[in-house]
């Protein structure tokens, strides 16, 4: 399917969907213009002219007693009185809406009886709380639309969302990239961009520390001691797996490897801030899991993992 | 501290300010041992270091670190001056020696990234 065709269908559903939850109460305009029974017409006319409004809730004390509309005031001018007291004007038959009914009564209402506005009245107290135009209706739907747009933006780049839209026994994204044997200008690059890519993902940042510490760790041995290999990182719904695979000599004692300080790195290594015997130790502390097997004359395979 | 307190002490010269004077800054880390760093570190530190090889960036980044003060009037160039700028990590260089640093900055109260 078309990425516009899905739009499409997102948002009649979306819509409908929509006016099923919200309220009449979310839509409502609550600052009502009004007028008193005893006003005139001509009080009319100067509040429909200022507010640019066609019609207005008649009250007494707040409750509700008629509605009054443009057709109405065109009916006193004809008459030539507008001097004449809204109550003699007024409909008394007001249909109304309840504050906490669906948008979807209204949707009906304005179907059925044709009118431009409804009073909007508090199921309890009967008291005028609001009224509803269908342009009111309109710009609640924009809004809330607009709202969830927003959201699906931004969990467009959420991992999570790439799990659920594609469904399998095991999603994971594999990211790999190549590290260059002795070339310590670019080493740091590939765990650099790894950092940058587990933020776009939505990896939380102290997971995201904890794996590009180690895996620039791991990238630094492989510039420092091997002719070159790969930094491979596998992201799966609750974990991130490291693979540093190279083709160098290989690790003779892994237990002596480990031992912090135990290094057999030149000294213009050490020069350089690293092969100080801390790079195993430091990756094993980072991560929750860490494998390490080598060949001698072969190569290293270092893996960890973890938990997000 | 302030951003703008750190340089005060250390009489240090600002060689890249992508972030500006009132960030805060409550622990220091200082080595010339990259690996160290990433050990002890903790986020938001300022690191001080006689190094000024591009792993110095590197490091600061991978340890979520937004300002290095280079030590012994050691000033950076070339590619760690790019990265710095490519990642908006804070540059600054002083004169003073590591030791003189570390106590200047211990006495204004900012903590180590170990102590509580």
């Amino acid at each position: 399917m078309k990425k516009d065709k899905v739009n499409q269908v997102f948002r009649v559903g979306r819509t409908q969907e929509l006016i099923y939850e919200l309220k009449v109460e979310q839509a409502m305009t609550r600052t009502v213009i009004t007028v008193e029974p005893e006003n005139t017409m001509e009080d009319v006319r100067r509040l429909l002219k200022e507010h640019r409004i066609s019609g207005m809730p008649v009250t007494k004390a707040g409750d509700l007693v008629g509605i009054v509309s443009i057709e109405d005031l065109i009916r006193s001018l004809r008459e030539g009185n507008t001097q004449e007291p809204v109550k003699q004007r007024m409909s008394t038959n007001v249909v109304t809406l309840y504050a906490d009914d669906p948008l979807v009564h209204a949707v009906q209402k304005f179907e059925r009886y044709g009118y431009g506005r409804f009073p909007v009245i508090d199921r309890k107290t009967r008291k005028l709380v609001g009224i509803l135009t269908k342009a009111d209706i309109i710009r609640c739907l924009l809004r809330r639309l607009e709202i969830n747009y927003h959201e699906r933006e931004a969990q467009q780049d959420k991992p999570s969302h790439w799990f659920a839209d594609l469904p399998s026994d095991r999603t994971a994204i594999v990211l790999r990239y190549d590290i260059e044997g002795g070339n310590f200008q670019k080493a740091g690059e590939a765990s650099s961009t790894l950092k940058r890519n587990l933020k776009k993902l939505g990896i939380p940042s102290e997971a995201t520390r904890r794996i590009t510490i180690a895996s620039y760790e791991a990238e630094m041995n492989i510039v420092i001691f091997t002719p070159g290999g790969e930094l491979v990182a596998t992201i799966e719904p609750g974990k991130v797996t490291v693979t540093a695979a190279d083709r160098g000599p290989g690790i003779p004692d892994i237990e002596l490897a480990m031992q912090p300080g135990y290094s057999t790195a030149p000294d213009w290594v050490r020069e350089l801030g690293f092969g100080a015997g801390m790079g195993l130790p430091n990756i094993k502390n980072c991560s929750d899991e860490m494998r390490i097997d080598s060949k001698v004359g072969e190569g290293t395979t270092l893996q960890f993992t973890v938990f997000t | 501290m302030t951003l703008s307190e750190i340089i005060e002490a250390l009489e240090a010269k600002v060689l890249l300010n992508p972030i500006g004077n009132d960030l805060a800054v409550d622990r220091a880390c200082a080595s010339d041992l990259m690996s160290d760093v990433l050990t002890f570190a903790t986020p938001g530190a300022v690191l001080l270091t006689g190094l000024t090889t591009p792993q110095t960036v590197y490091t600061a980044e991978m340890a979520d670190i937004h300002v290095i003060c280079y030590v012994r009037g050691k000033k950076p160039q070339g590619e760690t001056l790019r990265l710095a700028e490519e990642k908006d990590v804070v540059l600054l260089s002083t004169d003073l020696p590591m030791y003189e640093s570390c106590g200047r900055l211990y006495l204004r109260g900012l903590r180590g990234c170990v102590e509580r």
